[in-house]
């Protein structure tokens, strides 16, 4: 029995196969649409999220299995002061598989060391959300053909953007790719989420200067500063505009560039550019639940 | 200066001066009936000076995790009176409970039964991070 963590709970084997996998049920849902007839996913969201709980409840639907759960902490037995441990012990008598998401660091990871089913980590705080980064790399498989070679602008908060970090640490396992950081001089990538790009001698660079950047990236990966990661109002009001696409920040952008986005969007990317056909964060969202059913195909085991 | 000798027990020795304290708090010295000397600023042909720690028995502590606080300190351990051991702390690959994680973000903060655990990511560097949210691990 096997928990996702973090992306790099992940081979670049099992990736390959992860995104195989995706583009078959593409393909084929039909061939999929019974895959977990009798097995039942529990969500336990301590905090709200829209795209990704519901994300995993239609993957698991479309697969033909069941879905049960809760999508805030006051309505499950945390409110009582339940520990983790004690939750996931107990949902594991009526689940097959567990997607967890919690505003503290490490949670889903106390929940899988408890659990007697897997457990997807489905966000922990500013931490790790690998099945959003499964759904970047499909979006970047499809859209771009390849993994490598590629030149990856990311964009926005990046110190506190969990997305980003991960991303990162999994474009980076790729030959010929490099980074360009584009952020605040106060939402710059912390100094642990840079470690595997040290290890691996990935080349990057840090500027403030989106417009700057522009010119030489395939892809731009936006982000949005995230009012919950701050403690102070008065910072978050004063960085959240930092960086907005506009249609006038593409104009010296690569014609087959790609944009990426984590959504929700707030008001970092104009609605404008929804139209341009580099706009991906759409699509992103499709992906993400062919890879979250991939991923659960891989966890339970089906062929 | 002289301090008798020990039949059983430590002597740390070639501790860095000023941070035998550390080890002696870290060791929770303080709390032993046993006989413990803590000799400040000993002449040292190697260090020109250091800090020694004699302690009358071997604490249950794991004393590889002093090597976190000074990778050069030497453990000598001592049993009738002879010294059957001598070694410079292993950096354990991981060490539990013996320090916090400060990151208000973590899950330790909120589960308060949980232990704390830090994993040693490079021994180069002596780097350990908590398991849970991956924060460096604060100085002892």
């Amino acid at each position: 029995m096997r928990s996702i963590n973090s992306i790099k709970d992940l081979s670049l084997q099992e990736i390959d196969a992860l995104v195989q996998t995706a583009e078959h049920i593409i393909a084929r849902p039909e061939h999929y649409a019974h895959k977990m007839a009798g097995k039942k996913l529990a969500t336990l969201f301590y905090e709200p999220s829209t795209r990704t709980r519901l994300s995993f409840e239609a993957a698991m639907i479309e697969l033909g299995g069941h879905v049960i759960g809760f999508s805030e902490a006051q309505s499950s037995s945390a409110a009582k002061g339940e520990s983790i441990a004690d939750t996931v012990k107990t949902i594991s008598c009526y689940a097959d598989i567990i997607a967890m998401r919690h505003p503290k660091e490490g949670a889903p990871l106390v929940a899988s060391l408890n659990a007697g089913v897997p457990v997807i980590n489905s966000g922990d705080g500013g931490h790790n959300h690998p099945t959003q980064t499964l759904a970047d790399l499909l979006t970047i498989h499809r859209e771009k053909g390849t993994f490598q070679n590629l030149r990856v602008g990311v964009c926005g908060d990046l110190k506190f953007g969990r997305t980003v970090h991960s991303l990162v640490d999994a474009m980076s396992r790729y030959d010929g790719v490099s980074f360009v950081m584009i952020s605040p001089e106060e939402l710059k990538v912390p100094s642990y989420a840079k470690l595997p790009l040290k290890e691996r001698g990935i080349p990057y660079t840090q500027t403030t200067d989106l417009e700057g950047a522009m010119p030489e990236l395939d892809i731009l990966y936006m982000t949005r500063v995230q009012r919950e990661r701050f403690f102070n109002e008065d910072d978050y009001v004063r960085l959240k505009d930092s960086y907005i696409l506009t249609p006038q920040k593409l104009t010296h952008a690569k014609k087959d560039l790609i944009i990426m986005h984590p959504l929700p969007r707030v008001n970092e990317i104009s609605v404008a550019i929804d139209e341009d056909p580099r706009a991906c964060y759409f699509k992103q969202v499709l992906y993400g639940k062919y890879m979250r059913m991939a991923l659960m195909l891989m966890l339970l085991e089906v062929k | 200066m002289n301090i008798d000798s020990i039949k059983t027990g430590i002597v740390i020795d070639h501790i860095k001066a000023g941070d035998g304290m550390r080890i002696y708090n870290f060791l929770n010295l303080g709390e032993m009936d046993c006989s413990v000397a803590l000799i400040k600023n000993a002449s040292s042909r190697k260090m020109g000076k250091k800090d020694i720690i004699k302690v009358d028995i071997v604490p249950d502590t794991d004393l590889n995790a002093l090597g976190f606080i000074d990778p050069n300190i030497t453990l000598n351990i001592i049993e009738n009176g002879e010294r059957v051991r001598k070694y410079h702390p292993e950096l354990p690959e991981r060490m539990t409970n013996i320090l916090k994680c400060k990151n208000p973000r973590c899950i330790t903060t909120t589960e308060q039964e949980l232990p704390h655990v830090f994993m040693l990511v490079d021994r180069e560097k002596d780097e350990y991070r908590c398991l849970y949210c991956e924060s460096k691990a604060p100085a002892l």
